[in-house]
C-alpha cells in the first residue's frame, strides 16, 4: 500500500474571464517527491500552482491536503498549512521597497520564530549558496533578471518549508545557474525530504530531478507518470511537445542529450546482436557533490561538473558518444571497445584529472571532499540495456579523489 | 409582453447598480474595519507606523505650511475688505480664526495630504498588487492587510489632527501678515479677537473632522490600490486609473462628509 497523496486535486475547474483555464484537473502530489508540471505556455500551469497554495479558489472540484479539504480546516490548521508552503513566483514578486537582505529575511522576521543573529546567518547562508555576493543592500530594481530569480529562490527556501511550489524557477538563467538551481532543488529534497512542484520548460533537464511528471494540456492533465515513462510515451501530443523542446545537446556541458545517448545505445546493441561488434559503456559520476554544494555553492559544483565533462570529451574518440545520464552522471558509449580498452579509457581520464589538477583551485581553498568514479562494462548480446546500465552502476571504481 | 420587458430593463439596471454600490460600500467598510482592528494585534508594528508617519506627516509639513500661509493671507485680505465696509475690521481675527479652525484647516489639510500622500499610497499598493507582491505576502503567511494597510491607517489617524493644527496656526499668522502687517489692522485686536472667539468646541470639531477625513483618505486610497487587479484595465493602466480615482473619490468624499459633519457639529 502506498501512502495517500499529500496533495490531491480532484476535477478542479477554474474559469478566468471567459477562458476555462482548468477543465477538470486530476493530479496527485506525493510526499517527498518532486513533481514537474510541463505544458505549453498558457496551458494553465501557473493557475494550477496558485490553486495549490490557495491564492486562487477553484470554481468546481476540490483540493485535498492529506485527504482533507482546505475549507474543512479550522483557522489554526489553515495557518499551520500555510506555513508549510513556499512559493517561487515566475516574475519573482520581490518587494521593491526592501533590500535583498530584507526581502530574504522577511518571512523569518515576520514569523518571529528566530532571533536576529540567527536570521542574519540563515539569510547569508542562503544568499551564498545561490552565488549572491555583495548584493545585500541593493534593491531588486538594481539587480539583473537572473539575480532577482535567485533572490526569489533564496526567499522561498529560507524558511525551510515542507512544500515548495516553483513557477519556472530557471527561466532566464544561464546554463550553469540553471543546473545549479536544479541541483539545489534536488539536494534540498534529499536533505530535508521536501515536496516540490516545479512548473518548468527545461526539458529534459527537469527529468533528472523530478520523480513524477505531469503534462497539462487544454486545462487537463494529459499525462502523468515517471520521467522515463513520459519519455517513452506513445501519445502523439506528448511526444511532439517533448521532442519540440528537447535539444540534441546538453545545454551546460555541450555533450549529447539523453535522448541521443539512448538512441546510440540501442543502435550499438543492435549492431552487437546482428554483427557481433563489441561495445562498452562507461558510467562516470561525480560523488558527494552535495559537500561541494554546501561548502562552495551550487554554482561552483556545476562549474566543476562542466570541467569534468570537458575532460571526458577531450579524452574520448570522435566515434564515442558522451551523454548526460543523470544530474551528476555522464555515460560514454564506446563502440568497438572491449572491457579492458574501456578501463584504459577510464585510466586515461583519471591520469589527466590528476595531471591537470583540475580541481586544485577549489581543493586548496576549501575542504571540499568529493570524488569521481567510473564503472565500465562490456555489453553482452543476451543482456538488456537496463542490465548493462545496472552493472555499470554497480562496478564503480574511484578515478579521482579530492585531497582532504 | 415585450412592452413590459423594455419598461423593466432600466429599472432592473438601476437596481443592479444600486446593489453593486451597496456591496462596494460594505466592502470598503470591512476593508477599513479589518485594517483598523489589525493595528491592535500584537506584535505591534511600531517601526512601520513610524515610517508611515514620517511619509504622511513629516513630508507633508512643508506643503501644509505653504498652503496654510497663503490661505490665511487670502482670508485676511477678503475678510478685511468685507469688514471694512461695516467699519468692523477689528473682527478680522475672529473671522480668520473661526473659518480656519472650523473649515479651512481640516478640509484643505485633507485635500493636500490626499494629493501628496494618498495618491502615492494608491500607486504604491497598486503596483504591489499587479507585480504579485501582495500575493507573495500571502504565500509567506503574512496578512497583507496587517502588513500594508494597518500601519497606514494608524499613521493617518495620528498625522491628520497634527497637520490640521499646524495648518490652523500657520494660517492664523498668514491672516495676520495680510490683515495687520499689510492692511493695518491692530495686531492686538487681531489676536485677542481670534483667541476670544474660538472655543474649545470649535477646536474639537475641527479635530473630529480631521480624524474622519483621515479615515476617508486612507481607506479610499488604500482600497483603490489594493483592488487594482479587479479593474477592467490591467497593469500600469490599472494603477493609473486606481490612483486617479483614489484622489478624486477621496477629495469629493472629504467635501461631502465635511458638509454632513458641519450640520451635526454646529
Amino acid at each position: 500500500m502506498s501512502e495517500p497523496p499529500l496533495i490531491q486535486l480532484q476535477d478542479v475547474v477554474k474559469t478566468l474571464g471567459v477562458n476555462r483555464v482548468l477543465d477538470g484537473v486530476n493530479l496527485s502530489i506525493h510526499r517527498g517527491e518532486i513533481t514537474a508540471i510541463i505544458g505549453k505556455s498558457g496551458s494553465g500551469k501557473s493557475v494550477l500552482l496558485k490553486h495549490i497554495i490557495g491564492l486562487l479558489e477553484p470554481d468546481g472540484g476540490a483540493i485535498l491536503f492529506d485527504g482533507r479539504r482546505r475549507s474543512s480546516l479550522n483557522p489554526q490548521e489553515k495557518k499551520a498549512l500555510r506555513q508549510k508552503f513556499s512559493y517561487v513566483f515566475q516574475d519573482t514578486a520581490l518587494f521593491d521597497f526592501l533590500t535583498v537582505l530584507e526581502n530574504v529575511a522577511l518571512p523569518l522576521t515576520e514569523r518571529k520564530d528566530a532571533v536576529r543573529t540567527e536570521i542574519q546567518r540563515r539569510v547569508r547562508d542562503k544568499l551564498n549558496q545561490l552565488d549572491l555576493h555583495d548584493v545585500d543592500h541593493k534593491y531588486p530594481s538594481q539587480l539583473s533578471g537572473g539575480m532577482k530569480k535567485r533572490v526569489a529562490l533564496a526567499r522561498a527556501l529560507v524558511t525551510e518549508p515542507e512544500i515548495v511550489l516553483f513557477d519556472e524557477p530557471t527561466t532566464g538563467l544561464d546554463p550553469i545557474r540553471k543546473n545549479a538551481v536544479h541541483s539545489m532543488i534536488s539536494d534540498y529534497q534529499r536533505r530535508f525530504g521536501f515536496t516540490g512542484v516545479v512548473v518548468s520548460h527545461e526539458i529534459p533537464d527537469i527529468f533528472f530531478i523530478a520523480q513524477r511528471v505531469a503534462m497539462i494540456d487544454a486545462g487537463r492533465i494529459r499525462f502523468e507518470g515517471a520521467p522515463d515513462e513520459i519519455q517513452r510515451a506513445s501519445d502523439r501530443e506528448v511526444r511532439n511537445f517533448i521532442e519540440g523542446l528537447e535539444s540534441p545537446r546538453d545545454e551546460m556541458t555541450g555533450i549529447a542529450s539523453q535522448a541521443i545517448g539512448q538512441q546510440q545505445l540501442r543502435q550499438e546493441m543492435s549492431r552487437l546482436q546482428r554483427h557481433r561488434v563489441p561495445f562498452s559503456v562507461a558510467l562516470m559520476s561525480m560523488d558527494q557533490r552535495e559537500a561541494v554544494d554546501r561548502i562552495a555553492g551550487h554554482v561552483a559544483s556545476q562549474t566543476v561538473f562542466k570541467l569534468f565533462a570537458d575532460h571526458v570529451i577531450q579524452n574520448s574518440y570522435l566515434t564515442d558518444t558522451c551523454f548526460r545520464y543523470a544530474i551528476n552522471k555522464i555515460m560514454v558509449v564506446l563502440p568497438d571497445t572491449d572491457e579492458e580498452q574501456g578501463r584504459n579509457f577510464c585510466r586515461k581520464i583519471s591520469r589527466t584529472l590528476r595531471q591537470r589538477a583540475l580541481f586544485d583551485a577549489l581543493d586548496a581553498e576549501r575542504e571540499a571532499c568529493y570524488s569521481v568514479s567510473a564503472g565500465v562494462v562490456q555489453a553482452r548480446p543476451d543482456s538488456g540495456l537496463e542490465d548493462l546500465i545496472a552493472a555499470a552502476e554497480k562496478g564503480q571504481t574511484i578515478l579521482y579523489e579530492s585531497r582532504k | 409582453m415585450p412592452g413590459l420587458v423594455t419598461l423593466k430593463t432600466p429599472v432592473a439596471a438601476l437596481g443592479r447598480e444600486v446593489l453593486v454600490f451597496i456591496r462596494d460600500l460594505g466592502r470598503v467598510f470591512l476593508f477599513f474595519a479589518r485594517g483598523f482592528l489589525l493595528i491592535f494585534q500584537p506584535p505591534f508594528q511600531f517601526d512601520k507606523i513610524r515610517q508611515q508617519i514620517f511619509f504622511i506627516g513629516m513630508k507633508s509639513v512643508f506643503v501644509i505650511c505653504l498652503t496654510a500661509a497663503f490661505t490665511g493671507m487670502v482670508l485676511g485680505l477678503q475678510g478685511y475688505y468685507a469688514l471694512v465696509k461695516y467699519g468692523s475690521t477689528a473682527a478680522l481675527g475672529s473671522a480668520v480664526a473661526l473659518s480656519l479652525v472650523r473649515e479651512m484647516g481640516p478640509v484643505l489639510t485633507a485635500i493636500m495630504v490626499i494629493a501628496r500622500a494618498g495618491s502615492a499610497m494608491a500607486a504604491e499598493i497598486g503596483i504591489m498588487r499587479i507585480s504579485e507582491q501582495i500575493d507573495a505576502l500571502k504565500t509567506m503567511d503574512i496578512n497583507p492587510l496587517r502588513y500594508l494597510i494597518s500601519p497606514r491607517i494608524a499613521a493617518a489617524l495620528v498625522c491628520f489632527p497634527l497637520l490640521t493644527a499646524i495648518f490652523d496656526v500657520v494660517g492664523l499668522f498668514g491672516g495676520y501678515l495680510s490683515g495687520s502687517a499689510l492692511l493695518g489692522v491692530n495686531p492686538a485686536f487681531y489676536f485677542s479677537r481670534a483667541q476670544s472667539s474660538v472655543e474649545t468646541s470649535d477646536i474639537i470639531g475641527g479635530f473630529i473632522k480631521a480624524i474622519v477625513f483621515a479615515v476617508v483618505m486612507v481607506t479610499i486610497c488604500c482600497y483603490q490600490g489594493y483592488y487594482t487587479h479587479t479593474r477592467a484595465e490591467f497593469g500600469a493602466k490599472g494603477v493609473s486609473i486606481s490612483t486617479t480615482s483614489a484622489v478624486v473619490i477621496s477629495c469629493v468624499l472629504v467635501l461631502v462628509t465635511d458638509y454632513v459633519l458641519t450640520t451635526f457639529l454646529l
